[in-house]
């Protein structure tokens, strides 16, 4: 055997798996996309035929999928920032000069992270619970009348995203943790001597230093969050009146419920057009800043 | 000084935040049936009883959904092992046409989202007849694009002179993987079977779509489904809750160098 083919013996059925259980996935999924692939073709192929882009031309004229988008965009747009803005101060902390018991923070931090997303999404739902929940005791003793957190359309989403950034914080804060040990300390030491307090040096050291590691994480957050799904399953079931339907939400509603497998093909491909735009655009924007 | 204090204080605050649903949760599930109910509500037992973990194991059926998600979890390690390390290898260290192509173009397909996949994925294990059946439910994860990834970066390592010599010596590919190889990369090995456990454990979305009898489901699953039949019974939730959540937790604390050491080679040495 040369090497050349002993080399194929390692990869091939790794290359094998992925391309019949997801490549050759996401192509047909493209052409079903075209279909109106339903519950009469799931019984017989003969009832399938290609109908175009109607299935996209259809999401455009559904108010749901705009709604579903609008719900998706409000998770990420409030979600990866707040994530982001607390991975970074729990990094800060941990790497401070003065903290102490580092080792047993960062565990604690991180340990949300390994925790199964739906055993924690139930905890989370007795937590925000109106009558009975923790959140809404704590906001009494500080004065704050009780919110009807997923009861209400317009804290259902908001109440979300805090449940997420206490799941991922920790994430990202390992790696930025990783990030600010590389700064060398010379920096603060001449950033000190020019005369810069705590915030002149976070501001003119650290995050500068930071600023390739920061859009890394925001471009993995970003493409997380928009996959936005179990959350609402397990908390709010999508409700109230439809306040947190994601976009993936929607297409298993779509394609597991209903089996209008063709619509929902079409939706998930827009969930990719959407995170593909995204990720080059900040690509794109890691590119000017590096140039710069 | 003061700073010292303001550190140590945010710190212990932000401890406190993460830990208390998870110590409300473990509170919660040794509670008596609705005394969680209250207002305000209680946070410690009033006479702590197990009566919910017993009814979790009486009634419910939660061993064996244990049993499965064990099972599965299991399984999806083993075979992330032996589907990406032998693929990571050669992508660091063997010669062969395309390589490096071919590992660009699986970095590029990291941006699609697992989801687009997964409709067709559904039809085709049902035209296999796969589904309801735990070979379908460990199909997508076999080989990873992140696992291969994470076991190229770390064989990068491994000298070449070492490998060489052992060629010279006339040991054959495979010898040289099994003798040589594998014991260079334990480390990793560690890492990627408790990615793999804990990805598996907490997987939801295609459990959920390609099993349908009750008794094959994984305790996310079963966990999601009971929490719509008993709305109520937050104490019986919260015990579910505790009997997902210890396994992965215990893992997670056995070998957390493993698990964040790999999170930082998978995601900054890129």
């Amino acid at each position: 055997m040369t090497r050349e083919a002993a080399a194929w013996t390692f990869v091939a059925p790794a290359l094998a798996a992925l391309g019949l259980f997801f490549a050759l996935p996401v192509a047909a999924a493209l052409v079903l996309s075209f279909t109106d692939f339903d519950i009469y073709a799931l019984a017989d192929l003969g009832n399938l035929r290609f109908v175009g882009l109607d299935n996209y031309l259809t999401l455009l004229r559904t108010p749901l999928f705009w709604k579903a988008l609008g719900n998706t965009t409000e998770f990420v747009v409030l979600g990866v920032p707040l994530s982001i803005a607390l991975s970074l101060g729990a990094a800060l902390l941990v790497n401070a000069r003065a903290a102490r018991f580092r080792a047993f923070f960062r565990t604690v931090y991180f340990a949300p992270v390994v925790t199964t997303l739906v055993a924690v999404a139930l905890i989370w739902r007795y937590l925000f619970h109106a009558q009975y929940g923790l959140i809404d005791w704590g906001l009494g003793l500080l004065g704050i009348a009780p919110i009807d957190w997923l009861g209400d359309p317009d804290w259902a989403m908001p109440a979300i995203v805090l449940f997420a950034v206490w799941k991922n914080f920790g994430y990202n804060m390992i790696i930025l943790l990783a990030g600010l040990q590389t700064i060398p300390d010379e920096l603060y030491e001449a950033a000190r001597i020019d005369g810069a307090g705590a915030l002149a040096q976070l501001r003119h050291v650290t995050l500068p230093a930071l600023a390739p590691v920061l859009l890394v994480v925001s471009i993995l957050t970003m493409a997380g969050y928009f996959q936005l799904f179990a959350e609402p399953y397990v908390m709010t079931q999508g409700g109230p009146v439809q306040s947190t339907t994601s976009i993936l939400y929607l297409m298993v509603d779509q394609g597991f419920k209903f089996w209008n497998l063709g619509q929902a093909s079409a939706i998930a491909f827009v969930l990719f057009a959407i995170l593909f735009v995204l990720t080059l655009a900040q690509f794109a924007l890691v590119r000017r800043w590096s140039r710069a | 000084m003061r700073r010292a204090v303001a550190v140590n204080a945010l710190l212990a605050l932000l401890g406190v935040a993460t830990l208390v649903p998870l110590a409300w949760m473990a509170s919660v599930s040794l509670m008596a049936p609705g005394e969680a109910a209250h207002t305000p509500p209680p946070l410690w037992p009033a006479h702590a009883t197990v009566a919910n973990y017993a009814a979790l194991f009486g009634q419910l059926d939660m061993a064996r959904y244990l049993a499965n998600s064990l099972t599965l979890a299991i399984l999806a390690t083993l075979l992330s092992l032996g589907f990406n390390v032998t693929a990571g290898y050669a992508f660091a260290k063997l010669e062969f046409r395309g390589r490096d192509r071919l590992f660009r173009l699986l970095i590029a397909a990291l941006v699609i989202p697992a989801q687009v996949a997964m409709i067709p994925l559904f039809l085709l294990c049902k035209e296999l007849a796969l589904v309801n059946s735990f070979v379908g439910v460990l199909v997508p994860n076999l080989a990873t694009v992140f696992g291969i990834f994470l076991v190229r970066q770390y064989a990068l390592s491994i000298p070449t002179e070492m490998l060489e010599a052992a060629r010279v010596d006339g040991a054959g590919e495979w010898r040289i993987f099994l003798s040589i190889v594998l014991p260079a990369l334990t480390p990793i090995l560690i890492t990627l079977a408790i990615f793999a456990f804990v990805t598996s454990w907490s997987d939801f979305l295609w459990p959920l779509i390609i099993l349908n009898d009750a008794d094959k489901q994984t305790l996310p699953v079963a966990l999601a489904n009971l929490s719509r039949e008993h709305v109520q019974d937050i104490e019986l939730m919260m015990a579910g809750a505790v009997v997902t959540l210890v396994p992965v937790l215990l893992l997670f604390l056995a070998l957390q160098r493993f698990y964040i050491g790999g999170l930082l080679a998978g995601s900054v040495k890129g």
